[in-house]
């Protein structure tokens, strides 16, 4: 089936589970329309794969349209490819050019084990948010939404930083795997809000002993992960989960 | 007499709910801890469900086929939420809420089922505000509104485009919060595969682990199913690649009854489809028609560029044809409409299956006000563009930046594309008052059950579904069962029901690889989802309707003998879960194109052509059709209709014009 | 929700604050260091930098000073090894294809490395003259100790030039992430003041490191006397 006249050459990550070591298969693929999503590409491949007997090539996505975090492809050393602000089933083939060769790798941390080929495991994510990345409100404690009024800036902020959508490309680019800027931008949310502040404390030192524990790397700053955020979330927030996490600490 | 009973409690339709809540059998705390409930999806009702329940001091366990419970795709809604708060002092009630669902579902929804929902759709906004949703705001620190869908009210709250998004984080939250409590066991990436009944009762279901691909058996007192829409079985649509039917459709086989599988709403505005390799669609907020004007070429199959047509050579056919409401019709008129253009020869694009939404009258309008508010007197043509095109940033810059994303053309220049593409899917497992299906103790919330929104729902409430069903509904309702299950102790998961469900399901994976065909799974999923929207899509007929029916049966015959399904069973293997869904994608196609044929009306997203008023609009048969179907499934691809008759005491009935 | 956490000085945030501290006191130190370089250039023969000199070898409050410097720099170095150590080891498959010019400064990258660089620079250094004012100091001749005489002496061979060079640019990169960093990881950063720190930390790094600089190149070039 033809689609377009883009000729590339993929170098994939294949590895068949955590157990066994994986290597760079080389593929080449042809006719892809430049208006073709990266994965729709892959679509294309993996068809084809399919088609000669060979396994597809195993890789995360769900909703492909940038918000659900699922896709996670390292494509030519960077987090969801060249493009800034977009994810990986948002990138799309005109960002490439015919004859181009794409690298195409698993987001590599030891706290991501790769489950197949290019699908990493990001549980860790969600062991951190269940040590403190909530509030503890019970359903039907509530009361009236405009009983707290909240400045419309904080609102704003609290907002930015809730945008994450936890795909983990900061960790993914970070030299160090660090997964500070995630981290961050929850504590950040929680902690401009009023209803956040009643367990700041506890929250900030409980997330944060997590992170660690999951053995993600430490931050040098190197604002790697700020750039290559697909929701542009900012390195503020590790400064502020910074201050908070000093404050926590002088306090108990 | 009718095996449905809908539960509707006896009293005024304003009384019904509290009443209700007054009078159901709890449970007392000692015994909730040796009840448990199994949650299947983790979106906003499985996720709110799951954590309230936890919070009640159930054992739950709750399971999704994503990596994270966070991905579900009540994350991608981007609307709003609506709520009957009345903030804007502009009138809004809970009736008022009530009656506008009920009228927008063209009169096919359950009245105390719908009134239950407008009221506690403002203890919505006031637990997710309090679980830290960052939603709008205005200067003075108040919440803040936006008019959605031709309501007169302002009551959608709303967090930029990504609501969605903020209310499953914020659902989430409470539920990994649990998790860390230790009263939710989350089983991420596992895909529940079978119901297991005992004696007539949901008692668990089995699970495949994803990344192990082993077969799990779990037991539950009780189980919901929260696991979205079918929109999937169009192949194409906006739902997310993994939104799938199998777990409705399981239960379905295992004695729930399926409420109007043909009732799916088409979305006006998405970005068309740009050529066969195209996996999903993406929606553009309808907010666009606001300012937008649609419009076509007066020319069937003229090829000049947008830009190149003269004003005279364009047909703005929705203010032609609707004059009082314009561009702004419902979603499901202004979707037909641009069917009905583009079948004509009328469409543009290469793929001709699109119409043009212009925003140049937008920006010059906008342009000239600018100026003036400017104090520009004698603008340039170039200074009027500018100026208008800062407005239309501002209101929708990200948008705008969305399409030029996935089109690679500036809209700001040229008119976008746009074409109608399954959304939201009306229809699902039939439930009663209680949100229990017609097998004892097994459940469906949000938007895996039939629903409140009759035959068509208006923007801004499915999220308002989903959660409250999951925060203020089941809760209650899931009582007046599980306070006559205290005694029942925990079954065994080598019961002979488990034994037999986990062969059953076993049996059907082992099939898919001794098959060994030549076409891959999408090769039959993209087979299926054309005659779907060909012929049971935006408009059906009674000839299409039977063609499909013979077609798709031909497809599920061809499927079971030719698909081709690489690797194993047991490891992470995508191939295999795509099977199992299209397989059941498949048989679902065939029962929504008989409930389309046996529906010989038209109403809400269900245009049939045969009825249809003089001027082509769609004609409603409320003394034939005022009814939900349910269907029973009869097995060997055999199904029984049941009619749930919908009495309408609180509201008059009405023929809806937009002319 | 209850506390449940470990130790302050062990978690990440614990050694990054430690790292941010010892930097900036380090950065204060550059300071002085820097000051008391510029006095060769009164070209008075070395009489106003001998007595700053002097000064700094033997007042109370400098000696006192002088340890808790050693011990921050232990501190910054030894952290940064731990550190460096848990950050390899939380990538043990690196990519194959890492294009880190994409969204960060090599030096910001590379801190380790200019760093390692910094710690050897210093080993010459103070073996060039520390040890030397030290081993007089504990002589008891510190009064007839001459390091204006010293430096002219190590500046007029061009590897020592050379070598200092090197030292003195690896300094200036590893400032120009370093000053700005300090200051993140201090939890001070804002959208208004921010930009500000970072302009100012540019032109510290270059100020500074010209000023010494400036040094062997003068004395090397025979422009001190």
């Amino acid at each position: 089936m033809s689609h377009g006249n883009m000729n590339l050459t993929l170098k994939v990550w294949r590895q068949k589970s955590d157990k066994v070591a994986g290597k760079l298969i080389t593929y080449p693929v042809q006719d892809i329309s430049p208006d073709m999503s990266f994965l729709e590409m892959f679509d294309v491949l993996n068809e084809q794969l399919i088609t000669k007997g060979e396994e597809p090539i195993a890789f995360d996505h769900d909703c492909r349209e940038g918000i659900c975090g699922m896709c996670s492809m390292f494509i030519n050393g960077q987090p969801h490819g060249p493009k800034k602000g977009v994810t990986t089933c948002q990138l799309h083939m005109r960002s490439f050019k015919n004859g181009d060769t794409i690298v195409v790798e698993p987001w590599r941390a030891a706290a991501f084990p790769v489950i197949k080929d290019l699908t990493v495991d990001r549980s860790a994510f969600d062991r951190i948010i269940s040590k403190g990345g909530f509030i503890s409100v019970n359903t039907g404690n509530a009361q009236d939404a405009n009983n707290l009024p909240i400045p419309k800036p904080d609102a704003d902020k609290a907002f930015e930083a809730a945008a994450c959508i936890g795909c983990g490309a900061c960790v993914a680019t970070c030299k160090n795997s660090s997964a500070m800027l995630f981290v961050s931008a929850k504590i950040s949310q929680f902690a401009l809000l009023p209803q956040g502040r009643v367990e700041a404390t506890a929250r900030v030192k409980n997330m944060v002993a997590q992170m660690d524990e999951e053995g993600f790397g430490n931050c040098t700053n190197t604002g790697a992960c700020e750039v290559e955020c697909p929701k542009g979330i900012s390195l503020e927030n590790i400064a502020r989960m910074n201050r908070e996490f000093y404050v926590a600490n002088m306090k108990e | 007499m009718s095996k449905l009973d809908s539960k509707i409690p006896e009293g005024q339709l304003e009384q019904k709910w509290e009443k209700y809540k007054s009078s159901v059998a709890l449970v007392n705390p000692a015994n909730k801890r040796s009840l448990e409930v199994i949650v299947v999806g983790s979106g906003l009702a499985g996720a709110s469900a799951a954590a309230t329940l936890a919070e009640m001091g159930y054992k739950v366990k709750c399971l999704c086929f994503q990596d994270s419970a966070r991905r579900a795709h009540s994350i991608a809604a981007q609307g709003g939420i609506n709520a009957a708060k009345n903030y804007q002092n502009d009138g809004d009630s809970t009736y008022r809420l009530f009656y506008d669902t009920i009228k927008g579902g063209d009169y096919r929804a359950r009245e105390a089922n719908v009134y239950r929902l407008a009221s506690v759709s403002a203890n919505i906004i006031d637990q997710c505000v309090a679980s830290g949703v960052p939603l709008a705001r205005e200067y003075g620190g108040m919440l803040s509104n936006r008019s959605f869908g031709g309501t007169q009210v302002q009551r959608t709250f709303y967090a930029a485009g990504q609501t969605g998004q903020q209310l499953l984080l914020g659902a989430y939250s409470g539920l990994q919060r649990q998790v860390g409590l230790g009263t939710v066991t989350m089983l991420a990436r596992h895909e529940m595969l079978n119901v297991v009944n005992i004696d007539g009762k949901c008692r668990g279901i089995i699970a495949r682990d994803l990344i192990t691909g082993k077969l799990e058996r779990h037991f539950g007192h009780a189980v919901l199913l929260c696991t979205g829409g079918y929109g999937n079985v169009f192949y194409l649509s906006t739902n997310a690649m993994g939104s799938n039917v199998t777990a409705a459709w399981k239960a379905h086989k295992k004695g729930a009854f399926f409420g109007n599988p043909c009732f799916t709403q088409i979305h006006p505005t998405c970005i068309p489809v740009s050529g066969d390799h195209q996996s999903k669609l993406t929606l553009m907020s309808e907010s666009l028609r606001n300012d937008g004007r649609i419009w076509v070429p007066k020319k069937a199959g003229d090829t000049r560029k947008a830009n190149e047509i003269p004003e005279e050579e364009r047909d703005y056919y929705l203010e032609r044809r609707y004059p009082a409401f314009g561009n702004l019709v419902p979603r499901d008129v202004a979707s037909r409409a641009a069917k009905e253009r583009c079948d004509a020869g009328f469409g543009v694009g290469t793929s001709k299956m699109a119409v043009y939404l212009d925003f140049k009258s937008a920006i010059a309008r906008y342009g000239h006000t600018k100026a003036v508010t400017q104090g520009v007197h004698n603008p340039s043509v170039q200074q009027l563009k500018d100026f208008g095109k800062q407005v239309v940033e501002e209101k929708y810059g990200n948008l705008f930046e969305m399409y030029e994303q996935i089109t690679g053309e500036n809209p700001y220049e040229l008119p976008m594309r746009i074409y109608p593409a399954v959304h939201y899917t009306m229809g699902g497992l039939w439930v009663d008052y209680n949100l229990m299906t017609t097998v004892p103790g097994l459940y469906a919330l949000g938007e895996a059950n039939f629903s409140d929104h009759g035959a068509n729902r208006l923007g801004a409430s499915a999220l308002m579904q989903g959660l409250a069903d999951g925060y203020f509904v089941i809760p209650y309702t899931i009582g007046a069962y599980l306070s006559k299950e205290i005694s029942v102790k925990p079954i065994s998961t080598d019961h002979e029901a488990f034994v037999a469900a986990e062969t059953e399901s076993q049996a059907i994976i082992n099939k898919f690889f001794e098959i060994k065909g030549t076409k891959s799974v999408d090769h039959f999923h993209k087979k299926l989802g054309k005659i779907m929207w060909d012929k049971c899509g935006m408009a059906r007929n009674e000839k299409g309707l039977k063609e499909a029916i013979e077609e798709i049966k031909k497809i599920r015959e061809e499927f079971w003998k030719d698909v081709c399904v690489p690797g194993t069973a047991n490891e992470f293997n995508p191939e295999l879960e795509k099977a199992g869904r299209v397989a059941d994608f498949i048989e679902l196609g065939e029962l929504m194109c008989m409930d389309a044929l046996s529906r010989t009306e038209s109403c809400g997203g269900h245009f049939r052509e045969e009825s249809q008023t003089e001027e082509g609009e769609a004609l409603r048969k409320d003394d034939e059709f005022s009814f939900v179907s349910a269907w029973e499934n009869k097995g060997n691809h055999s199904y029984e209709l049941h009619k749930e008759e919908l009495k309408f005491e609180a509201i008059k009935i009405a023929q809806r014009s937009y002319k | 929700m209850s506390n449940t956490s470990g130790n302050f000085l062990k978690s990440s945030l614990g050694k990054k604050i430690q790292m941010g501290l010892t930097g900036l006191f380090l950065i204060s130190f550059l300071v002085v260091h820097c000051l008391l370089n510029s006095f060769i250039f009164f070209n008075d023969g070395g009489a106003t930098f001998n007595k700053g000199a002097f000064f700094m070898a033997t007042n109370p409050l400098i000696r006192i000073i002088e340890i808790v410097l050693f011990v921050g720099l232990i501190l910054h170095a030894v952290q940064a090894l731990v550190l460096t150590m848990q950050n390899n080891k939380a990538r043990p498959v690196k990519y194959a294809v890492n294009n880190g010019s994409a969204n960060s400064k090599w030096y910001s990258r590379s801190m380790g490395i200019l760093g390692s660089l910094l710690l050897m620079f210093l080993i010459i250094h103070l073996s060039h003259f520390w040890v030397d004012t030290k081993v007089a100091q504990l002589n008891g001749k510190i009064n007839e100790h001459n390091t204006y005489l010293e430096i002219l002496e190590v500046f007029h061979n061009p590897i020592n030039v050379i070598i200092y060079l090197l030292g003195i640019i690896s300094l200036c990169y590893h400032l120009m992430h370093g000053f700005q960093s300090s200051f993140q990881t201090l939890g001070w950063n804002h959208p208004k003041y921010t930009p500000a720190i970072k302009l100012i930390g540019f032109w510290f790094s270059i100020i500074v490191s010209v000023l010494f600089a400036a040094m062997p190149i003068a004395i090397f070039l025979g422009l001190i006397q």
